[in-house]
Protein backbone atom coordinates (compact mmCIF):
# COMPACT_ATOMS: atom_id res chain seq x y z
CA UNK A 1 0.00 0.00 0.00
CA UNK A 2 1.10 3.33 -1.09
CA UNK A 3 0.33 4.62 2.16
CA UNK A 4 2.23 2.28 4.29
CA UNK A 5 5.41 2.57 1.97
CA UNK A 6 6.07 6.45 2.45
CA UNK A 7 8.10 7.27 5.46
CA UNK A 8 5.27 10.28 5.97
CA UNK A 9 2.42 7.23 5.75
CA UNK A 10 4.57 5.20 8.42
CA UNK A 11 5.46 8.05 10.36
CA UNK A 12 1.28 8.57 10.45
CA UNK A 13 1.25 5.00 11.89
CA UNK A 14 3.49 6.12 14.91
CA UNK A 15 1.35 9.55 15.51
CA UNK A 16 -1.67 7.64 15.36
CA UNK A 17 -1.03 4.45 18.04
CA UNK A 18 1.18 7.14 19.81
CA UNK A 19 -1.96 9.30 20.52
CA UNK A 20 -3.80 6.18 21.53
CA UNK A 21 -0.72 5.35 23.97
CA UNK A 22 -0.73 8.77 25.14
CA UNK A 23 -4.00 8.94 25.87
CA UNK A 24 -4.15 5.73 27.72
CA UNK A 25 -1.40 6.87 29.75
CA UNK A 26 -3.16 9.78 30.89
CA UNK A 27 -6.19 7.68 32.77
CA UNK A 28 -3.54 5.24 33.52
CA UNK A 29 -1.88 7.75 35.52
CA UNK A 30 -5.05 9.13 36.85
CA UNK A 31 -6.22 5.90 38.05
CA UNK A 32 -2.83 5.19 39.75
CA UNK A 33 -3.51 8.32 42.30
CA UNK A 34 -6.34 6.06 43.83
CA UNK A 35 -3.55 4.40 45.68
CA UNK A 36 -3.22 7.43 48.03
CA UNK A 37 -6.81 7.21 49.16
CA UNK A 38 -5.87 2.91 50.66
CA UNK A 39 -6.58 -0.45 50.05
CA UNK A 40 -10.20 -0.15 49.62
CA UNK A 41 -10.54 2.89 47.22
CA UNK A 42 -7.58 1.50 45.17
CA UNK A 43 -9.02 -2.35 45.02
CA UNK A 44 -12.65 -1.17 44.51
CA UNK A 45 -11.07 0.81 41.38
CA UNK A 46 -9.61 -1.97 39.65
CA UNK A 47 -12.92 -4.23 40.26
CA UNK A 48 -14.41 -1.23 38.56
CA UNK A 49 -12.65 -1.51 35.83
CA UNK A 50 -13.35 -4.85 35.20
CA UNK A 51 -17.37 -4.15 35.09
CA UNK A 52 -16.99 -1.30 32.75
CA UNK A 53 -19.62 -1.00 29.91
CA UNK A 54 -21.92 -3.86 32.26
CA UNK A 55 -24.71 -4.82 31.06
CA UNK A 56 -23.77 -3.91 27.08
CA UNK A 57 -20.53 -5.35 27.46
CA UNK A 58 -19.90 -8.69 29.20
CA UNK A 59 -17.87 -9.08 32.07
CA UNK A 60 -14.07 -7.59 31.32
CA UNK A 61 -14.97 -7.48 27.82
CA UNK A 62 -14.46 -3.46 28.09
CA UNK A 63 -10.12 -4.53 29.65
CA UNK A 64 -9.86 -6.71 26.99
CA UNK A 65 -10.76 -4.69 23.49
CA UNK A 66 -8.87 -1.99 25.72
CA UNK A 67 -5.91 -4.20 25.67
CA UNK A 68 -6.10 -5.37 21.91
CA UNK A 69 -6.60 -1.51 20.71
CA UNK A 70 -3.52 -1.20 22.99
CA UNK A 71 -1.33 -3.62 22.01
CA UNK A 72 -2.18 -3.29 18.26
CA UNK A 73 -0.90 0.46 18.84
CA UNK A 74 2.48 -0.94 20.50
CA UNK A 75 2.85 -3.37 17.57
CA UNK A 76 2.26 -0.59 14.87
CA UNK A 77 4.24 2.18 16.55
CA UNK A 78 7.49 -0.22 17.26
CA UNK A 79 7.03 -1.95 13.54
CA UNK A 80 7.13 2.29 12.14
CA UNK A 81 9.57 2.85 14.25
CA UNK A 82 12.08 0.07 13.53
CA UNK A 83 11.97 0.71 9.90
CA UNK A 84 12.08 4.04 9.78
CA UNK A 85 14.96 3.82 12.19
CA UNK A 86 16.72 1.37 9.26
CA UNK A 87 16.22 4.09 6.98
CA UNK A 88 17.13 6.76 8.59
CA UNK A 89 20.81 4.96 9.21
CA UNK A 90 21.15 3.61 5.84
CA UNK A 91 20.79 7.27 4.73
CA UNK A 92 23.92 8.73 6.46
CA UNK A 93 26.22 5.54 5.61
CA UNK A 94 29.29 7.79 6.14
CA UNK A 95 28.99 10.03 9.16
CA UNK A 96 30.81 12.93 10.08
CA UNK A 97 34.42 13.24 11.59
CA UNK A 98 33.47 16.84 13.43
CA UNK A 99 30.96 15.02 15.66
CA UNK A 100 28.72 17.54 17.32
CA UNK A 101 25.55 16.68 19.61
CA UNK A 102 23.16 19.45 18.70
CA UNK A 103 19.46 17.86 19.00
CA UNK A 104 17.91 18.20 22.53
CA UNK A 105 18.27 15.34 24.57
CA UNK A 106 14.68 13.87 24.46
CA UNK A 107 15.18 13.82 20.63
CA UNK A 108 18.62 11.81 20.59
CA UNK A 109 17.14 9.77 23.02
CA UNK A 110 13.79 8.46 21.13
CA UNK A 111 14.79 5.36 19.89
CA UNK A 112 16.25 3.38 22.68
CA UNK A 113 14.29 5.41 24.73
CA UNK A 114 11.70 3.74 23.17
CA UNK A 115 13.06 0.24 23.32
CA UNK A 116 13.57 0.96 27.16
CA UNK A 117 9.92 1.52 27.33
CA UNK A 118 8.93 -1.53 25.32
CA UNK A 119 11.28 -3.87 27.86
CA UNK A 120 9.61 -1.86 31.12
CA UNK A 121 6.53 -2.96 29.67
CA UNK A 122 6.94 -6.74 29.31
CA UNK A 123 8.31 -6.80 33.04
CA UNK A 124 4.99 -3.96 33.97
CA UNK A 125 2.83 -6.80 32.95
CA UNK A 126 4.32 -9.63 34.58
CA UNK A 127 4.52 -7.45 37.80
CA UNK A 128 1.25 -6.05 38.07
CA UNK A 129 -0.94 -7.62 35.59
CA UNK A 130 0.37 -11.17 35.66
CA UNK A 131 1.72 -10.80 39.00
CA UNK A 132 4.30 -13.25 38.00
CA UNK A 133 7.39 -11.24 39.30
CA UNK A 134 5.84 -9.61 41.97
CA UNK A 135 6.91 -10.53 45.51
CA UNK A 136 3.33 -10.84 46.75
CA UNK A 137 1.52 -11.31 42.97
CA UNK A 138 -2.13 -11.77 44.57
CA UNK A 139 -4.76 -11.67 42.01
CA UNK A 140 -7.66 -8.72 42.63
CA UNK A 141 -5.31 -7.26 45.05
CA UNK A 142 -3.93 -4.56 43.45
CA UNK A 143 -2.99 -2.23 45.55
CA UNK A 144 -0.74 -5.03 48.12
CA UNK A 145 0.87 -5.61 44.93
CA UNK A 146 2.21 -1.99 44.34
CA UNK A 147 3.09 -1.65 47.76
CA UNK A 148 5.05 -4.96 47.54
CA UNK A 149 6.66 -4.39 44.27
CA UNK A 150 7.83 -0.87 45.60
CA UNK A 151 9.49 -2.43 48.63
CA UNK A 152 12.02 -4.05 46.55
CA UNK A 153 15.14 -1.74 45.21
CA UNK A 154 15.23 -3.68 41.81
CA UNK A 155 11.56 -2.72 41.42
CA UNK A 156 11.76 0.92 42.24
CA UNK A 157 15.15 1.52 39.84
CA UNK A 158 13.67 -0.33 37.04
CA UNK A 159 10.18 1.99 37.75
CA UNK A 160 11.79 5.15 38.08
CA UNK A 161 14.13 4.70 35.38
CA UNK A 162 11.41 3.77 32.61
CA UNK A 163 9.11 6.41 33.93
CA UNK A 164 11.88 9.54 33.22
CA UNK A 165 12.59 7.57 29.84
CA UNK A 166 8.78 7.73 29.12
CA UNK A 167 8.43 11.25 29.77
CA UNK A 168 11.35 12.16 27.87
CA UNK A 169 9.81 9.78 25.20
CA UNK A 170 6.26 12.10 25.31
CA UNK A 171 8.19 15.53 25.54
CA UNK A 172 9.76 14.82 22.04
CA UNK A 173 6.81 12.47 20.77
CA UNK A 174 3.90 14.71 20.91
CA UNK A 175 5.47 17.58 19.54
CA UNK A 176 6.87 15.30 16.45
CA UNK A 177 3.25 13.59 16.43
CA UNK A 178 1.64 16.79 16.10
CA UNK A 179 3.95 17.99 13.09
CA UNK A 180 3.53 14.61 11.34
CA UNK A 181 -0.19 14.95 11.78
CA UNK A 182 -0.08 18.39 10.31
CA UNK A 183 -1.09 20.67 12.94
CA UNK A 184 2.52 22.27 13.33
CA UNK A 185 2.55 26.30 11.97
CA UNK A 186 4.73 28.97 12.99
CA UNK A 187 3.20 30.62 15.88
CA UNK A 188 1.74 27.06 17.26
CA UNK A 189 4.53 25.31 17.43
CA UNK A 190 5.19 27.40 20.80
CA UNK A 191 2.13 26.34 22.22
CA UNK A 192 2.69 22.16 20.61
CA UNK A 193 6.06 22.52 22.51
CA UNK A 194 4.48 23.91 25.95
CA UNK A 195 2.03 20.97 25.90
CA UNK A 196 3.97 18.29 25.33
CA UNK A 197 6.54 19.77 28.17
CA UNK A 198 3.56 19.76 30.42
CA UNK A 199 1.88 16.61 29.35
CA UNK A 200 5.14 14.99 30.03
CA UNK A 201 6.06 16.71 33.38
CA UNK A 202 2.12 15.70 34.46
CA UNK A 203 2.59 12.24 33.71
CA UNK A 204 6.10 11.89 34.96
CA UNK A 205 5.65 13.20 38.57
CA UNK A 206 1.80 11.33 38.56
CA UNK A 207 3.54 7.27 37.77
CA UNK A 208 6.35 8.30 40.01
CA UNK A 209 4.44 9.64 42.88
CA UNK A 210 3.35 6.28 43.72
CA UNK A 211 6.97 4.55 43.82
CA UNK A 212 7.58 7.69 46.37
CA UNK A 213 4.55 7.18 48.53
CA UNK A 214 5.21 4.06 49.28
CA UNK A 215 9.19 4.66 50.23
CA UNK A 216 8.29 7.52 51.98
CA UNK A 217 6.11 5.76 53.73
CA UNK A 218 2.75 7.39 52.62
CA UNK A 219 1.45 4.30 51.05
CA UNK A 220 1.86 1.51 53.13
CA UNK B 1 45.21 34.85 9.81
CA UNK B 2 47.04 31.62 9.43
CA UNK B 3 44.86 28.35 9.83
CA UNK B 4 44.95 24.85 9.92
CA UNK B 5 42.36 23.02 7.51
CA UNK B 6 41.76 19.32 7.66
CA UNK B 7 39.95 18.76 4.72
CA UNK B 8 38.31 15.32 3.58
CA UNK B 9 40.28 14.19 0.27
CA UNK B 10 38.77 11.96 -2.11
CA UNK B 11 39.78 10.78 -5.36
CA UNK B 12 36.54 9.37 -6.54
CA UNK B 13 33.30 7.91 -5.93
CA UNK B 14 35.32 4.49 -5.09
CA UNK B 15 38.62 5.46 -3.40
CA UNK B 16 38.53 5.29 0.39
CA UNK B 17 38.85 9.21 1.41
CA UNK B 18 40.60 10.89 4.33
CA UNK B 19 41.00 14.09 6.31
CA UNK B 20 44.52 15.81 5.09
CA UNK B 21 46.14 18.73 6.85
CA UNK B 22 46.83 21.87 5.40
CA UNK B 23 48.36 25.06 6.70
CA UNK B 24 47.02 28.26 4.54
CA UNK B 25 48.86 31.75 5.55
CA UNK B 26 48.21 35.26 5.54
CA UNK B 27 44.52 34.58 4.77
CA UNK B 28 42.49 38.05 4.83
CA UNK B 29 39.14 37.96 7.11
CA UNK B 30 37.67 39.92 4.02
CA UNK B 31 38.14 36.73 2.15
CA UNK B 32 34.94 34.40 1.68
CA UNK B 33 35.33 30.65 2.54
CA UNK B 34 35.76 29.70 -0.88
CA UNK B 35 38.29 32.53 -1.48
CA UNK B 36 40.54 30.96 1.37
CA UNK B 37 40.03 27.61 -0.22
CA UNK B 38 41.00 29.25 -4.12
CA UNK B 39 44.54 30.56 -1.95
CA UNK B 40 44.86 27.20 -1.01
CA UNK B 41 44.50 25.63 -4.44
CA UNK B 42 46.68 28.24 -5.51
CA UNK B 43 49.52 26.89 -3.60
CA UNK B 44 48.78 23.25 -3.59
CA UNK B 45 49.18 23.68 -7.90
CA UNK B 46 52.04 25.72 -7.78
CA UNK B 47 53.41 22.78 -5.48
CA UNK B 48 52.58 20.07 -8.14
CA UNK B 49 49.63 18.60 -6.02
CA UNK B 50 45.93 17.91 -7.02
CA UNK B 51 43.95 20.94 -5.83
CA UNK B 52 40.71 20.43 -3.26
CA UNK B 53 37.59 19.94 -5.56
CA UNK B 54 34.49 21.75 -4.20
CA UNK B 55 31.42 23.21 -6.02
CA UNK B 56 30.36 26.69 -6.62
CA UNK B 57 28.56 28.84 -8.90
CA UNK B 58 27.54 32.42 -8.69
CA UNK B 59 29.46 32.83 -5.17
CA UNK B 60 26.31 36.12 -4.27
CA UNK B 61 24.18 32.99 -2.03
CA UNK B 62 22.25 32.89 -5.03
CA UNK B 63 22.65 29.30 -6.82
CA UNK B 64 22.93 26.66 -4.21
CA UNK B 65 26.03 25.57 -6.04
CA UNK B 66 28.57 26.02 -3.12
CA UNK B 67 27.93 23.93 0.06
CA UNK B 68 30.07 21.92 2.30
CA UNK B 69 30.15 21.12 6.23
CA UNK B 70 32.38 23.52 8.40
CA UNK B 71 33.20 22.51 12.16
CA UNK B 72 30.35 20.06 11.84
CA UNK B 73 28.16 22.59 11.02
CA UNK B 74 26.41 23.00 6.98
CA UNK B 75 27.53 26.19 5.61
CA UNK B 76 29.43 26.64 8.46
CA UNK B 77 28.77 28.79 11.68
CA UNK B 78 27.07 31.74 10.29
CA UNK B 79 23.20 30.84 8.64
CA UNK B 80 24.41 32.09 4.81
CA UNK B 81 25.66 29.91 2.11
CA UNK B 82 29.86 28.73 2.38
CA UNK B 83 30.21 31.79 -0.39
CA UNK B 84 28.61 33.74 1.61
CA UNK B 85 31.25 32.82 4.84
CA UNK B 86 33.81 35.39 5.31
CA UNK B 87 37.05 34.11 7.50
CA UNK B 88 36.31 37.06 9.79
CA UNK B 89 34.15 34.18 11.43
CA UNK B 90 37.39 32.24 12.38
CA UNK B 91 40.48 32.97 14.80
CA UNK B 92 43.86 33.35 13.52
CA UNK B 93 45.28 30.22 14.56
CA UNK B 94 42.08 27.82 14.30
CA UNK B 95 41.92 24.36 13.29
CA UNK B 96 39.09 23.88 10.63
CA UNK B 97 37.74 20.87 9.57
CA UNK B 98 35.55 20.54 5.96
CA UNK B 99 33.79 17.51 4.74
CA UNK B 100 31.36 17.26 1.93
CA UNK B 101 27.35 16.60 2.55
CA UNK B 102 27.33 13.09 3.91
CA UNK B 103 24.42 11.59 2.88
CA UNK B 104 23.65 7.84 1.06
CA UNK B 105 21.55 10.04 -1.80
CA UNK B 106 24.51 12.15 -2.24
CA UNK B 107 27.62 10.32 -3.18
CA UNK B 108 31.06 12.10 -3.21
CA UNK B 109 32.28 12.67 -6.74
CA UNK B 110 35.38 13.81 -5.55
CA UNK B 111 36.60 15.54 -2.46
CA UNK B 112 33.95 18.29 -1.37
CA UNK B 113 31.94 17.82 -4.37
CA UNK B 114 28.32 15.48 -4.03
CA UNK B 115 26.22 14.27 -6.67
CA UNK B 116 22.80 16.25 -5.81
CA UNK B 117 20.82 14.79 -8.87
CA UNK B 118 18.66 13.09 -6.27
CA UNK B 119 17.05 16.52 -5.96
CA UNK B 120 16.49 17.09 -9.53
CA UNK B 121 14.81 14.00 -9.70
CA UNK B 122 12.53 15.17 -6.37
CA UNK B 123 11.63 18.34 -8.22
CA UNK B 124 10.97 16.05 -12.09
CA UNK B 125 8.71 14.33 -10.03
CA UNK B 126 6.08 17.17 -8.95
CA UNK B 127 8.09 20.01 -8.30
CA UNK B 128 6.10 21.94 -11.19
CA UNK B 129 3.25 23.15 -13.12
CA UNK B 130 1.63 22.20 -16.19
CA UNK B 131 0.98 24.96 -18.10
CA UNK B 132 1.12 25.91 -21.95
CA UNK B 133 4.09 27.41 -23.17
CA UNK B 134 4.38 30.64 -25.55
CA UNK B 135 3.53 34.12 -24.64
CA UNK B 136 3.26 35.27 -21.23
CA UNK B 137 -0.21 34.83 -20.01
CA UNK B 138 -1.97 38.13 -19.17
CA UNK B 139 -1.04 39.23 -15.57
CA UNK B 140 -4.70 39.18 -13.94
CA UNK B 141 -6.18 36.17 -15.19
CA UNK B 142 -5.45 34.41 -12.39
CA UNK B 143 -5.82 36.55 -9.08
CA UNK B 144 -3.16 35.20 -6.35
CA UNK B 145 -4.46 36.05 -2.91
CA UNK B 146 -1.54 38.16 -1.14
CA UNK B 147 -1.24 35.53 1.75
CA UNK B 148 -0.74 32.96 -0.97
CA UNK B 149 2.12 35.18 -2.61
CA UNK B 150 3.61 35.59 0.50
CA UNK B 151 4.04 31.72 1.62
CA UNK B 152 4.76 31.03 -1.97
CA UNK B 153 7.32 33.59 -2.16
CA UNK B 154 8.84 32.61 1.53
CA UNK B 155 9.11 28.89 0.18
CA UNK B 156 10.04 29.74 -3.52
CA UNK B 157 13.55 31.01 -1.72
CA UNK B 158 15.28 27.56 -1.30
CA UNK B 159 17.85 26.95 -3.92
CA UNK B 160 18.61 23.36 -3.18
CA UNK B 161 21.41 23.73 -1.67
CA UNK B 162 21.04 20.90 0.43
CA UNK B 163 22.39 21.57 3.37
CA UNK B 164 19.21 20.11 5.30
CA UNK B 165 20.30 16.87 4.32
CA UNK B 166 23.38 17.82 5.38
CA UNK B 167 22.83 18.72 8.93
CA UNK B 168 19.54 16.23 9.60
CA UNK B 169 20.82 13.42 11.92
CA UNK B 170 18.32 11.34 9.69
CA UNK B 171 19.80 12.97 5.98
CA UNK B 172 16.09 13.42 5.16
CA UNK B 173 15.56 15.75 2.40
CA UNK B 174 11.89 16.84 4.07
CA UNK B 175 12.41 20.56 4.34
CA UNK B 176 14.08 20.78 0.47
CA UNK B 177 10.41 18.69 -1.03
CA UNK B 178 7.87 20.81 1.56
CA UNK B 179 9.73 23.58 0.51
CA UNK B 180 8.72 23.25 -3.31
CA UNK B 181 5.58 21.22 -2.51
CA UNK B 182 3.93 24.43 -0.23
CA UNK B 183 5.30 26.75 -2.79
CA UNK B 184 3.56 25.41 -5.73
CA UNK B 185 0.35 24.09 -3.48
CA UNK B 186 -0.08 27.69 -2.15
CA UNK B 187 -1.23 29.01 -5.59
CA UNK B 188 -4.00 28.59 -7.65
CA UNK B 189 -1.63 27.45 -10.63
CA UNK B 190 -0.28 24.93 -8.65
CA UNK B 191 -3.90 23.56 -7.81
CA UNK B 192 -4.71 21.23 -10.60
CA UNK B 193 -1.65 18.89 -9.45
CA UNK B 194 -1.98 20.04 -5.78
CA UNK B 195 -2.61 16.15 -4.82
CA UNK B 196 -0.33 14.43 -7.40
CA UNK B 197 2.60 16.33 -6.56
CA UNK B 198 2.68 15.69 -3.08
CA UNK B 199 2.38 12.24 -3.19
CA UNK B 200 4.68 11.58 -6.19
CA UNK B 201 7.11 14.20 -4.57
CA UNK B 202 7.42 12.03 -1.79
CA UNK B 203 7.69 8.84 -3.20
CA UNK B 204 10.91 10.16 -5.11
CA UNK B 205 12.49 11.38 -2.18
CA UNK B 206 11.82 7.96 -0.26
CA UNK B 207 12.84 5.69 -3.43
CA UNK B 208 16.18 8.50 -3.57
CA UNK B 209 17.33 6.77 -0.43
CA UNK B 210 16.68 10.37 1.76
CA UNK B 211 15.85 9.26 5.67
CA UNK B 212 12.61 10.24 7.31
CA UNK B 213 11.67 13.69 9.66
CA UNK B 214 12.49 13.17 13.13
CA UNK B 215 11.68 16.81 13.91
CA UNK B 216 15.27 17.62 15.56
CA UNK B 217 15.04 21.16 13.26
CA UNK B 218 18.73 20.72 12.29
CA UNK B 219 17.23 21.53 8.43
CA UNK B 220 15.60 24.57 9.47
CA UNK B 221 18.65 26.09 11.31
CA UNK B 222 21.01 25.92 9.14
CA UNK B 223 18.86 27.02 5.91
CA UNK B 224 20.77 29.85 4.43
CA UNK B 225 17.27 30.69 2.96
CA UNK B 226 15.67 30.27 6.44
CA UNK B 227 12.59 28.50 4.90
CA UNK B 228 10.42 27.68 8.17
CA UNK B 229 10.47 24.01 10.03
CA UNK B 230 6.37 24.31 9.59
CA UNK B 231 6.72 24.14 5.81
CA UNK B 232 7.37 19.86 6.82
CA UNK B 233 4.27 19.98 8.68
CA UNK B 234 2.45 21.68 5.75
CA UNK B 235 3.60 18.92 3.57
CA UNK B 236 2.62 16.37 5.86
CA UNK B 237 -0.75 18.15 5.70
CA UNK B 238 -0.92 18.38 2.43
CA UNK B 239 0.08 14.58 1.87
CA UNK B 240 -2.80 13.47 4.28
CA UNK B 241 -5.34 15.54 2.67
CA UNK B 242 -3.84 13.92 -0.72
CA UNK B 243 -4.18 10.65 0.16
CA UNK B 244 -7.36 10.94 1.90
CA UNK B 245 -8.51 11.78 -1.87
CA UNK B 246 -7.00 9.06 -3.31
CA UNK B 247 -4.52 11.72 -5.24
CA UNK B 248 -7.04 13.14 -7.22
CA UNK B 249 -8.01 16.63 -7.08
CA UNK B 250 -11.68 17.93 -6.52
Amino acid sequence: MRFWRSTVGKKTVMAVSGAIMLLYLVFHMAGNLKVFFGPDEMNGYAHWLRTVGEPVLHHEWFLWIARVALLAAVVGHATAAYQLSRRDVAARPVGYRHRRARTSYATRTMRWGGVIIALFLVWHILDLTTGTVNPNGEAGRPYENIVAAFHTWYGNTIYIVAMLAVGLHIRHGFYGAAQTLGAGGRTRDRLLKATANGLALLLTVGFLSVPVGVMTGIVE
Amino acid sequence: MNLTLRIWRQRDPESPGAMTTYEVADISPDMSFLEMLDTLNEELILRGEEPVAFDHDCREGICGACGVVINGDAHGPERTTTCQLHMRSFEDGDTIDVEPWRAAAFPVVKDLVVDRSAFDRIIGSGGYVTAPTGSAPEAHATPVPKPSADTAFEHAECIGCGACVAACPNGSAMLFTSAKVVHLNSLPQGAPERESRVLDMVDTMDAEGFGGCTVTGMCTTVCPKGIPLSSISTMNREFLRATRRGGRPD
